[in-house]
């Protein structure tokens, strides 16, 4: 109980004595808000444009969203085929690594040329960053089923189907799991990123154009404030996504067991 | 099926692994129906290899390996060989009665009579209501009895257990001994241990074969003439301890280095 409380308010106290001292510290100096804006300013201006940024955060979200279920779902089904067929990972795993070293900020202008629809061309950026964890995770957690356990199958007379079912699948599904909350993360700094160097105006603002934007301006509070509302938005993600692992690891995986079990 | 009929035949088994390894050079052995073999050796004399080519997991590099389980001419061996390993090798994701069903899910039959099974597997090692416990809420000795139930779910006649209880401490491991002879005396199944407790062979068997180290070889072949069935007053008689005395000698002779 102690430790749960603590674990609450020792993040809690330190926030709040960061954000006291940072705006005393921008009213004793007289610091201009086009350079350093006070937490109060922030507030006032997420306040203010909130409903606005809200808007731009559904897009963001949006682009994120799909493509972690993008990369969920084709860093899964690739994980499968390596595990299928050694050739086919030799061959392609390379390339996937290829991809994934190569900076996003460097690819995205082709993609975007290349890729008319911008939702989809954002979409792609996303899920290029997000979508390397899960296949590499996935594949090892395939490859990770206990050696007695495969021979017992093999005892048994166990069909490839049924050894995947019953014993890669339950094996993988903790790498599957750590490899996703890696990409929630990376799924959202994908889609800032492609958002940057699209930098789309018009009906669909994403939350990253709107930061550019209020830079451009010296409109720093709302920089700030969007800033703030990207962040947040990680967290939930990450939470999100820890919870799941959880729910679905309750049982028996040590990293989900309560300690007095 | 005459009880002296061969189970396992073994003909100058020798295994070399592709590292060069000689773990195995030229096993013969012929187990009879319904006996409870010891294999006992000290470690790395190749006796877990030879359990493993005789449960068809892995190839003799020479010599042959003929098991005749009484099944008719062409019946699959699926499901009449039974394999335990030194750890449990539980799914830690599954129930009990989930792991001690998998062979039977394997085999593409579980309807309710399937179930009875399981329970009555469960019950027979003594884990009675545990069948919705995950292994890891379980000691390693009830695990170890999940392992043994899950082995013999398919009633299988040939049972082949790899050191099973090396890793157990001693109270359990006395307890589980008893388990093993209560099961083994109920359904007669030919049983092939691997050992390197002398105490727990002679105990245990009704024949120890002893091996010799590393290139493993059958040494030395004894028959143990202690009554049936054994009880645990037997640890404390001259007979139980002038066996081991016996036994303690061969596996002496056979792990000494040659004489040049």
């Amino acid at each position: 109980m102690m430790q749960r409380a603590l674990r609450l308010l020792a993040p809690l106290a330190i926030g709040i004595v960061f954000l006291a001292a940072w705006e005393a510290i921008v009213r004793l100096r007289g610091i201009p808000p086009y350079i350093l804006p006070a937490p109060s300013a922030v507030a006032q201006s997420l306040w203010v444009d909130g409903p606005s940024l809200f808007f731009s955060l559904l897009v963001t979200l949006r682009i994120t969203l799909a493509a972690l279920a993008a990369a969920a779902f084709f860093g899964g089904a690739l994980a499968l085929l390596f595990s299928r067929s050694r050739i086919l990972e030799l061959s392609l795993f390379p390339y996937a690594v290829i991809l994934q070293v190569t900076p996003i900020v460097a690819i995205a202008p082709l993609i975007i040329i290349w890729v008319r629809q911008p939702f989809l061309a954002l979409l792609v950026c996303a899920w290029i960053v997000a979508f390397f964890p899960i296949v590499s995770n996935t594949t090892v957690g395939l490859n990770s089923a206990d050696r007695n356990l495969l021979a017992l199958f093999r005892l048994y007379g166990a069909s490839p189907g049924q050894t995947l079912l019953l014993l890669r699948l339950p094996t993988a599904l903790p790498y599957f799991l750590a490899g996703l909350r890696i990409s929630g993360g990376l799924a959202l700094i994908g889609a800032v990123v492609a958002e940057f160097v699209a930098g789309t105006g018009g009906a669909e603002t994403g939350l990253a154009f709107r930061i550019l934007e209020a830079g451009y301006r010296l409109a720093i509070p709302r920089l700030f404030a969007a800033l703030f509302l990207l962040s947040l938005t990680g967290i939930v993600i990450y939470l999100l996504l820890d919870l799941l692992s959880r729910r679905l690891l309750r049982h028996w995986h040590e990293s989900a067991l309560a300690e007095e079990e | 099926m005459p009880p002296t009929a061969t189970v396992v035949q073994l003909r100058g088994v020798a295994k070399r692994f592709a590292s060069g390894l000689e773990a195995l050079g030229g096993v013969d052995l012929a187990v009879a129906r319904g006996e409870f073999l010891s294999l006992l050796g000290p470690s790395g004399c190749g006796k877990s290899t030879l359990l493993r080519i005789v449960a068809g997991l892995s190839e003799p590099s020479g010599g042959g390996c003929t098991l005749d389980l009484g099944a008719p001419p062409g019946a699959a061996t699926t499901g009449r060989i039974g394999f335990v390993f030194q750890d449990p090798t539980l799914m830690p994701w599954s129930t009990l009665a989930k792991n001690v069903e998998l062979p039977l899910r394997i085999a593409g039959r579980l309807g309710s009579a399937e179930r009875d099974r399981v329970a009555q597997a469960l019950a027979a090692v003594g884990l009675k209501g545990f069948e919705r416990a995950y292994p890891h809420q379980l000691s390693g000795g009830m695990r170890m009895r999940a392992s043994l139930a899950r082995a013999l779910v398919t009633e299988p006649d040939l049972l082949l257990l790899d050191e099973p209880f090396a890793a157990l401490d001693e109270i359990t491991r006395l307890a589980l001994n008893d388990d093993l002879l209560r099961l083994w005396e109920r359904h007669r199944p030919t049983i092939l241990f691997v050992t390197h407790s002398v105490f727990e062979s002679v105990y245990l068997s009704t024949r120890i074969a002893v091996m010799t180290a590393r290139p493993g070889r059958i040494a030395a072949d004894l028959p143990v003439p202690l009554p049936q069935p054994r009880e645990r007053g037997l640890r404390l008689s001259p007979a139980y301890a002038a066996m081991c005395e016996r036994v303690s000698a061969a596996l002496a002779a056979a792990t000494a280095p040659p004489v040049q």
